[in-house]
């Protein structure tokens, strides 16, 4: 099946010299609900930008559907939704004229697109507010009127630039059930986020990228055991040639005086020392290996306890 | 995007130009009567009658006609330099730039915008100008011909200046100081026989002179100019223009990175 999304070796450089994609490889399948996770400036907003022509690209290749971005880019956008990270809207239009203004631009017949947008307006709660100034809306109000709006023309690929970020907890959860339903229904999403937990509860897969590289890319459930595994890095006082069969962890020799373990996080060690006793095998010293991604996580875990606690 | 499609973009952009301005109608429509309406009792009735007559008209006679193509200039670049630059500037040209919309479908959406505000804005105008003097008409299809493409002309005037503004500032710096100046050195207020040999060779290096002549020919039937040559003039700055806003818009120009 053709993928959603493609993307191969993707480069960007701004013209301020900021390269914010070093190379990117990703491929998201048809109705995926895909995370793209990652810190502040990790060049998510970059990425959706260049899919969606705000953001030329410096080289690389994107395929929408099967459709190059290069060959056909306006085909390729008239199968993608975007809700950019910052409003984008004119605010003195009201809601009911911005949506229609979306539908003509796609265009959509005035008729159709009436009905559409009365359909998404009130499926996110704004059906009263359709004829305020945009500019009246509050945060919350304004970000759902940016999903609604890059719903009118039924995009097969909605792509989302943190859609929750200032949307109080109910109001994210029922966008979350939203969104798992219109995902249900077909719609493929990609969805970026600081918030783990909303990757964790929405995403069947994953890809990380940091500072322009793609450093992780999986499926929520892998990413999740990893994440909790720890690794050791252990010291021997004598040489070992080879793993004894006999341990029941997961273990890698990396030179014959250096063991390295994986172990659930929490887990208790007496059981590692048992096991390494029972071998024979005598530890003079051991340290915990951090990795990039753990080192993300502890970031981006702490960055979502904080908010969270703020909300 | 299939023709059918590409037409429902297009009306929608010239509807939603159409409604920006009229809904602002106290900053877009009605200024320009206001001005004018005061050139008409200033130079009309208060001075008009000591000046006496101006090419064998009278004087209030003679510069209706630049008065009113005047309001249809500035309208016609006002609009679109405001519109596009406060969409550029509030990014809701996004919605535009992500969508299948073709390029040139937004160029001329943003030119209809700003012919339709030109003309009525013109329209009102010589229905006020009416009180202050009696016009007749010399010939229709050149007055509709002239006006229309003068709008169109400073439309896309006003996109180019769009395209390239990066402040508000920006915004108001080419009316003021190129645009201005020429439409009243255009010969709104006088014929260019009255300048010494030098500055009537100077002036006809000043494009609006030829639209205010051709439109001016439209009432009165005189002109200091060829018809023909207006038409050229005016002609050959629209295709630059726009292709100048086609290439810039499709290069991304200030509005993508
Ligand atoms: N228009 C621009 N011009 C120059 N540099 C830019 C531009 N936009 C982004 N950058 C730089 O590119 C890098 C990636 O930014 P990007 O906005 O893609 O990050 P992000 O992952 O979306 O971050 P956030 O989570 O804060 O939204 C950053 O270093 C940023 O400073
Ligand atoms: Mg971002």
């Amino acid at each position: 099946m053709t993928p959603a999304l493609e993307i191969l070796s993707l480069y960007k450089t701004y013209q301020n010299g900021v390269t914010a994609l070093h190379g990117i490889d990703l491929q998201v399948a048809e109705g995926d609900f895909f995370a793209l996770l990652g810190p502040n400036g990790a060049g998510k907003s970059t990425v959706i930008g260049i899919i969606s022509s705000l953001v030329n690209k410096t080289s690389g290749t994107v395929r929408i559907f099967g459709v190059d971005i290069k060959n056909d880019f306006p085909r390729a956008k008239s199968f993608i939704g975007v809700v950019p990270q910052e409003f984008n809207f004119n605010v003195f239009e009201t809601p009911w004229q911005i949506l229609l203004n979306q539908a003509g631009y796609y265009g959509i017949p005035r008729g159709l697109a009436r009905q559409r947008a009365e359909k998404y307006l009130s499926q996110m709660g704004l059906w009263d507010k359709r004829d305020s100034q945009a500019r009246d809306l509050s945060g919350g109000m304004k970000r759902r009127l940016m999903i609604a709006r890059s719903l009118v023309h039924q995009p097969r690929l909605l792509i989302l630039d943190e859609p929750t970020a200032g949307v109080d907890i109910e109001i994210r959860r029922s966008m979350w059930d939203f969104l798992r339903k219109i995902n249900r229904e077909g719609t493929t999403i990609i969805l970026t986020t600081h918030y783990l937990e909303e990757a964790e509860s929405l995403c069947r897969n994953i890809a990380i990228l940091d500072e322009g590289h793609l450093i992780e890319n999986t499926s929520m459930r892998l990413l999740l055991r990893k994440v909790h595994m720890e690794t050791f890095v252990l010291d021997l006082e004598q040489p070992l040639a080879q793993l004894p069969p006999g341990l029941s962890i997961k273990a890698q020799l990396l030179d014959e005086y250096t063991l390295e373990v994986e172990i659930i996080k929490d887990q208790n060690l007496n059981d590692l020392y048992q096991q390494l006793a029972r071998e024979d095998i005598r530890v003079r010293s051991m340290r915990n290996k951090a990795n990039r991604l753990e080192q993300l996580f502890v970031h981006l875990v702490g960055q979502n306890n904080n908010s969270e606690r703020a909300a | 995007m299939n023709a059918r499609e590409q037409l429902i973009t297009f009306i929608t952009i010239v509807i939603k130009e159409f409604t920006r301005f009229t809904r602002i109608w106290q900053q877009t429509l009605l200024p320009p009567v206001i001005t004018t309406s005061l050139y008409f009792i200033i130079f009309g009735n208060l001075i008009g009658p000591r000046i006496g007559q101006m090419d064998g008209f009278n004087y209030i006679d003679f510069i209706v006609p630049g008065l009113i193509l005047m309001s249809v200039i500035t309208n016609s670049y006002s609009n679109v330099v405001t519109s596009f630059f406060g969409a550029k500037f509030q990014r809701s040209l996004e919605e535009m730039l992500v969508s299948p919309t073709p390029n040139y479908v937004i160029l001329l959406g943003y030119i209809t915008g700003g012919v339709a505000r030109g003309i009525i804005v013109g329209l009102i105008v010589t229905i006020v100008s009416l009180l202050f003097s009696d016009l007749r008409i010399h010939s229709v299809g050149v007055l509709i011909s002239i006006v229309v493409l003068t709008a169109v002309l400073f439309s896309l005037g006003g996109f180019t200046n769009g395209v390239f503004a990066r402040s508000f500032d920006d915004v108001s710096i080419v009316p003021t100081f190129i645009l201005t100046p020429l439409t009243y050195l255009g010969g709104i207020f006088y014929s260019i026989h009255l300048l010494p040999d030098f500055w009537q060779g100077v002036s006809l290096g000043n494009p609006i002179l030829y639209m205010i002549n051709a439109f001016r020919f439209g009432f009165l039937g005189i002109s200091d100019i060829s018809l023909w040559l207006s038409y050229l003039i005016i002609g050959i700055f629209i295709l630059v223009l726009f292709a100048i806003n086609l290439h810039f818009l499709s290069r991304g120009h200030g509005i993508r990175h």
